[in-house]
């Protein structure tokens, strides 16, 4: 049924239709509508499930890791601080191969304090083990969390699932949504079958002491699944598509790409202002396309070879910087790059910090700085600012 | 809905999941440095050195006879510390 709703609440109604057992969080500006419609719902009986109410971050995960290790679906949303605050007990539900989703809504972090939407929060966690996938609109974050589930608990990864969504950009906006029914979304994710699980009948433990013989090959282990969920993502698409009747998933998705020459590469809802500047570069006669890159962990190398390869440019948008060292993706993309046969230049705009807003002029700017030959800027920064420094 | 029975399984993840008893089975005693040697000319048998292992791997074997577990004992030395009789002393040779 298509319904007008809140990114948040889109969200919470794919979440409940994924009928979670267990759902504990802490809130946190933006990712408060989330939990709050879902403690709702928990509360009005409308989706069976207990929802843990905890002191913070670290509790709010470390109860969903106990009730996954149980056998229990389980779900969680933070964002920002709360996410560092989680982030000990992410490595721990990663390592433990415990398949959970947690939506990581995108927020800046301090300091300065800020509440508003970068990539800063998410692209911490890119080591941890943790498959991310960013959402573009609405839809996909609904689309994406009922793929997540069915991604995470496969045999083949046994891997958590992070959501990105951006803050209020998508958490605070009304769109419209198709949201599936309970019996279809049944039919597409069966009830979580867990491949091993805690049983005062069968005590086991999980993720014990590994000796240097060990630890080793089980963290290789960890990072060749990581690499073969790949194929999963792509295959949950492709049921999802035969389940639902509409493409939305997949690592990557081109835009106008062919005969580009320029490709410009973004994660999560920028990606749609970049569509529509395209649209309109395009129409100037500009060859351009955009690359959205929907699933970050694992790394698409290979598809982005292929979709990158007959470009004469590369232009990365970074929502979030590594200190004194490089753009994140615009330095994965450079690596994927790196021997090939041919290579665009790969040009890197840091861009969006703390809620900045990334505007069709601010794409303008880094489309004409790039042509310029600047390879690694930070776009949009205002002068009368800097004065000041 | 469950799917169990319907495809085969993968065994878990490498390393994951341990099954109990592990700690019989690890002899961790391989870490320790020092060994405790038991005076029993001195010793009073007053089961100090057995309460405090933090191993518990001091066996009382008989009225002034104990033995420590070289399996497990990491020689810390709390015992001979410990011992209000001074009838233990910490060796450097491992058995």
């Amino acid at each position: 049924m298509r319904k007008m709703i809140e990114g948040s609440r889109a969200v919470a109604e794919a979440v409940g239709l994924c009928r979670p057992d267990v759902i504990s969080a802490y809130p946190i500006t933006p990712q408060t509508h989330i939990v709050e419609e879902l403690s709702q719902m928990v509360a009005d009986g409308d989706i069976d499930a207990e929802y843990v109410r905890v002191e913070s971050e670290h509790s709010a995960a470390s109860v969903c890791l106990g009730a996954v290790a149980t056998g229990s679906r389980s779900y969680s949303a933070t964002t920002s601080q709360g996410m560092l605050l989680m982030v000990e007990v992410l490595y721990n539900i990663a390592g433990m191969r415990l398949p959970m989703v947690i939506t990581g809504v995108n927020r800046a972090v301090s300091a300065p304090l800020s509440i508003w939407n970068d990539h800063q929060d998410t692209f911490s966690l890119r080591d941890a083990g943790w498959i991310q996938l960013y959402a573009e609109s609405s839809q996909e974050c609904l689309d994406m969390h009922i793929q997540a589930f069915k991604i995470s608990e496969d045999d083949r990864v046994l891997l958590p699932v992070m959501v990105c969504m951006d803050g209020f950009i998508l958490t605070h906006t009304y769109e419209t949504v198709d949201v599936p029914t309970a019996g279809e979304v049944d039919a597409f994710l069966p009830r979580y079958d867990p491949l091993f699980r805690l049983d005062p009948a069968d005590p086991i433990t999980l993720g014990a002491y590994a000796g240097p013989e060990l630890y080793h090959e089980i963290r290789y282990t960890m990072h060749r699944d990581m690499l073969a969920a790949e194929e999963v993502v792509k295959e949950v698409a492709r049921d999802f598509k035969q389940a639902f009747g509409r493409w939305s998933g997949d690592v990557i998705e081109a835009y106008r790409c062919e005969d580009a020459d320029t490709i410009f590469i973004g994660l999560g809802s920028v990606v749609g202002t970049l569509k529509d500047w395209a649209d309109a570069a395009r129409a100037m006669g500009e060859k351009v396309g955009v690359l959205k890159l929907r699933c970050y962990r694992p790394f698409p190398q290979d598809e982005l070879r292929a979709a990158l390869s007959a470009a004469k440019q590369v232009v990365v948008l970074e929502k979030a910087v590594s200190m004194g060292g490089y753009g994140i993706v615009a330095a994965e993309v450079r690596a994927a790059l790196y021997g090939q046969p041919r290579t665009p230049a790969v040009v890197c705009a840091v861009t969006g910090l703390g809620g900045r807003d990334v505007t069709m002029p601010t794409l303008d700017e880094i489309y004409r700085r790039g042509r310029e030959g600047e390879t690694d800027f930070f776009a949009g920064l205002r002068a009368e600012v800097l004065e000041q420094s | 809905m469950s799917v169990s029975g319907t495809k085969p399984r993968r065994k878990p993840p490498l390393g994951i999941v341990t099954r109990p008893g592990s700690s019989l089975r690890n002899k961790t005693g391989s870490w320790g440095m020092l060994t405790p040697v038991f005076d029993c000319t001195k010793c009073t048998g007053c089961n100090t050195c057995e309460s405090i292992c933090p191993e518990g791997c001091i066996r009382h074997l008989e009225k002034k006879q104990y033995e420590a577990d070289l399996d497990f004992c990491k020689g810390c030395g709390l015992c001979a510390a410990a011992c209000p009789a001074g009838a233990i002393t910490m060796a450097e040779q491992r058995k």
